[in-house]
């Protein structure tokens, strides 16, 4: 069959070159179907569907980088004397790890540079994943069938917040030397296990000998591996579920409205990995981060003021921080609550993201798919939560800088831990009521606009002398837009009792879930969006209200 | 000495027995006084304690106490040593303007050298204390920075930061920047161990070891610090890194993102 192509294309001549290559590849491969299915996949234009971008392109340069910075990282902590380039160091004894950072920083060609591209990328990929998130979240997009690729997105950014941590404590500087012994402190917070722990991961007393060539292992294979897997999964579920978008005139629950992959997104794409590439380059060739020559090597017996995490890890150093130094001594053990309790809500907190999308559903009831977005003042009370979330998580994070914080502002570091610690219970409460009332404040005033129109600010007299604001309908579109959300009837329990007087039992959680409910969906948590018999009514009668 | 006899009952030989007598004591004195006095011009030396001490009325005696006793709004100065004057008043320190708040601030001087160094000498004259130290004792020659390092490193930089960028203590207190400061100004602060530091006399701190910490600062935090990495974001490690990465990272980024996705290919729109 084949050669009697050949021999027919031969006849006529032979196909251009790129055409026999792509033909060769693809009777080995099968792309051309695959391609062909795929090429003109649609996606939607927002700015903040890039967000993802960011994060994945973030993702790739530091994997480029690291490449290039494990070709000079010695990941060995047997003790060395300094002879390189950095003179303030010279004759200081280091270990290697702290040695072959200080050559890459100042003695390899273009190491600085790339030390600091990796590393400022780090910092970008954990923002743009937490905003990434954020909008996750805030639209609803995490509702069926993306439950799935929101624990995947989930478990990227707690891997994420991990690989940069061992990241950080390989140079064995005497700032991550620190943060490695505050983690290793609160390992031994946990009870019964904990010694146990510590002792296998260090092999033995901390500092021990081992922890740099095992956290190099986790860093740049176990954990970027997983990661790795998780990124192509997030893609291909992405790929599968289709992209989300927001309501529009012609999108619908069962299409998506946009532009096709190739070429438009591919350049747009192609374009904006090396945007994102040129601006933590950028950032890199002009900003410091992470200056391990000026911290020196790590040594037990000595710390510095000013010790903080990298920001993602920020808001645990703030619970410990925050929580008082309690302990429980008993029988001869000793409890650290101190640590210890902060250690479990660093958990809860973490935990809180991933379930609440189980949570929510479980509240509505809802068993259908989602692929329309939600704005975010149209789901009050989910908003509010995510606000309430991020003010807890703010606040954390200032608790983890309260030195730098009293420094800079000229204030007591104990009245900033007083303000962590309460403002800790109270400030999520009180940003939970206040974005909840703004939402509705919002919903108002959409409906507003949809029943009267926009405000031209146009003032016209009438012949009877009565001054009124012209005010303009909307188009067919944004009405279309502002009334095409769906609005939840808050789920009811039922009666409970039947018409024979039977009493039906009535499950605790089935009550809990009413309430929940009611609180989401009830008469205070939504204003009911207009319809189509008001807008009749109101349009129908005179030019104005 | 037959002529010295013959003249013993000279008018004047009283005077002249007695100038002997002063300065046999004077020299004696001077030979067995600490150094830093013996060598001082006794004369400018007194009238320098003068001076200080109308200087000392005036700027320092409402809390101090009028001879350096100290009030309950501030200690005696008995016995702090020339050093720290120097220190408290040359870094503007003193006169502080108030008893009160967490800590004195450093702000601007208002006396001149000479003036300081009289107060200097008056204080000193209170009682013995550390010197102010000589240009030798502070100066970069003979130094080791990486052995500053880390001195700095193991006595400082629990409170004063890595490089010496500053720190918070309890209760609004704070261990302040080493940057800009003077060499002789640190170090008179590690000898004489002004407010909530504690002092590093030449029994803990060596001067050879305030040597080398003088000269590790001037290394790693001065005007002639090289910052290869670029900007240095104030030096105080990763909440200046994270707020710059988030605004200027992720907010370039983000803008972009925006204008990107503003710029949709339009070519075949009806």
């Amino acid at each position: 069959m084949s050669t009697n192509d050949s021999t027919q294309s031969r006849a006529r001549g032979k196909a251009p070159a790129g055409e026999r290559v792509a033909d060769w590849a693809d009777g080995r491969l099968g792309i051309y179907s695959l391609a062909k299915a795929n090429m003109r996949k649609i996606f939607p234009d927002h700015w903040s569907f890039m967000l993802g971008e960011v994060c994945l392109y973030s993702f790739l340069i530091i994997i480029l980088t690291g490449v290039y910075l494990t070709l000079f990282f010695h990941p060995s902590m047997n003790e060395v004397e300094y002879h390189g380039s950095y003179i303030p160091m010279q004759g200081q004894l280091m270990s290697e790890a702290y040695k072959s950072t200080l050559d890459i920083s100042f003695d390899v060609r273009g190491g600085l540079l790339i030390r600091q591209i990796h590393h400022w990328a780090a910092i970008v990929f954990l923002a743009g994943m937490f905003v990434h998130m954020m909008r996750v979240f805030f639209t609803g997009a995490f509702r069926k069938p993306r439950e799935i690729n929101w624990l995947f997105g989930f478990l990227l950014f707690v891997l994420g917040m991990f690989t940069g941590f061992t990241g950080y404590s390989l140079p064995d500087d005497l700032l991550s030397g620190t943060g490695v012994r505050f983690t290793q402190g609160a390992i031994l917070s946990v009870p019964i296990v904990g010694t146990y722990i510590s002792m296998f991961l260090f092999g033995g007393e901390f500092p021990g000998d081992d922890f740099v060539a095992r956290f190099y292992s986790i860093h740049i294979l176990l954990l970027p591996g997983i990661m790795l897997g998780l990124v192509v999964a997030h893609l291909i579920l992405v790929f599968y579920h289709k992209h989300t978008q927001f309501a529009g005139p012609g999108k619908s629950n069962k299409n998506v409205v946009g532009m096709p992959l190739l070429p438009v997104y591919m350049a747009k794409a192609g374009g904006f990995f090396f945007l994102v590439f040129g601006v933590i380059a950028v950032l890199a060739g002009i900003a410091t981060v992470n200056p391990i020559w000026a911290l020196g090597p790590y040594r037990p017996d000595m710390v510095s003021t000013g010790a903080q995490p990298d920001w993602y890890m920020g808001f645990a150093e703030g619970l410990v921080r925050a929580m008082p130094g309690w302990e429980i001594n008993l029988w001869g053990h000793t409890l650290v609550l101190g640590v210890f309790v902060p250690l479990v809500l660093f958990g809860v907190f973490l935990a809180a993201i991933a379930v609440y999308p189980f949570i929510e559903s479980w509240i509505t009831g809802d068993k259908r798919e989602h692929h329309i977005l939600d704005r975010p003042r149209n789901a009050p009370t989910r908003t509010a939560l995510g606000v309430a979330w991020i003010t807890a998580y703010m606040i954390m994070l200032i608790g983890g800088g309260n030195d730098i914080v009293a420094t800079h502002f000229h204030l007591s570091i104990n009245a900033v831990t007083w303000f962590v610690r309460i403002g800790f219970f109270v400030g999520p409460v009180i940003a939970f009521v206040v974005t909840k009332r703004i939402c509705l404040g919002l919903q108002r005033r959409d409906k507003d606009k949809v029943l009267h129109g926009r405000e031209t600010g146009t003032i016209k007299r009438l012949p009877h002398g009565e001054y009124i604001e012209v005010h303009e309908p909307l188009s067919q579109a944004s009405l279309h837009s502002l009334t095409a959300h769906e609005q939840y009837a808050p789920a009811e329990i039922g009666p409970t009792v039947d018409e024979n007087g039977v009493e039906r039992k009535v499950k605790g959680s089935q009550k809990l879930r009413a309430k929940l409910s009611k609180a989401y969906f009830g008469e205070d948590a939504q204003i009911p969006k207009p319809t189509v018999e008001e807008y009749k009514e109101i349009t129908s009668g005179h030019g104005h209200h | 000495m037959k002529k010295l006899s013959a003249r013993r009952r000279h008018p004047l030989a009283a005077v002249v027995v007695l100038l002997l007598a002063l300065a046999a004591t004077g020299g004696l004195y001077a030979a067995f006084a600490p150094a830093g006095k013996a060598q001082a011009d006794e004369t400018a030396q007194s009238l320098a304690i003068d001076e200080g001490k109308k200087l000392y009325a005036v700027g320092c005696a409402s809390c101090h106490g009028t001879g350096g006793q100290g009030t309950s709004d501030g200690p005696s100065l008995v016995g702090v040593g020339a050093a720290a004057v120097d220190f408290q008043v040359a870094t503007g320190r003193m006169p502080a303007a108030t008893s009160q708040g967490a800590q004195v601030p450093r702000k601007k001087n208002i006396y001149t050298q000479a003036q300081i160094d009289q107060l200097a000498a008056y204080i000193a004259s209170l009682g013995a204390g550390p010197s102010v130290p000589t240009e030798e004792q502070y100066g970069p020659e003979g130094a080791d920075i990486a052995k500053g390092g880390e001195l700095f490193r193991n006595n400082c930089a629990q409170c004063h930061n890595f490089t010496g960028k500053g720190g918070a203590l309890t209760k609004g207190k704070y261990a302040p920047t080493l940057e800009g400061v003077n060499p002789k100004h640190i170090y008179e602060a590690m000898q004489t161990g002004p407010q909530n530091m504690p002092s590093f006399p030449d029994t803990t701190l060596s001067e050879q070891n305030k040597k080398d910490i003088i000269a590790y600062l001037n290394a790693v935090n001065s005007d002639e610090t090289e910052t290869p990495g670029g900007m240095e974001l104030g030096g105080i490690g990763p909440v200046a890194e994270g707020l710059f990465g988030w605004i200027f990272g992720l907010g370039t980024l983000i803008a972009i993102a925006v204008w990107v996705a503003a710029r949709t290919a339009k070519a075949k729109k009806s």
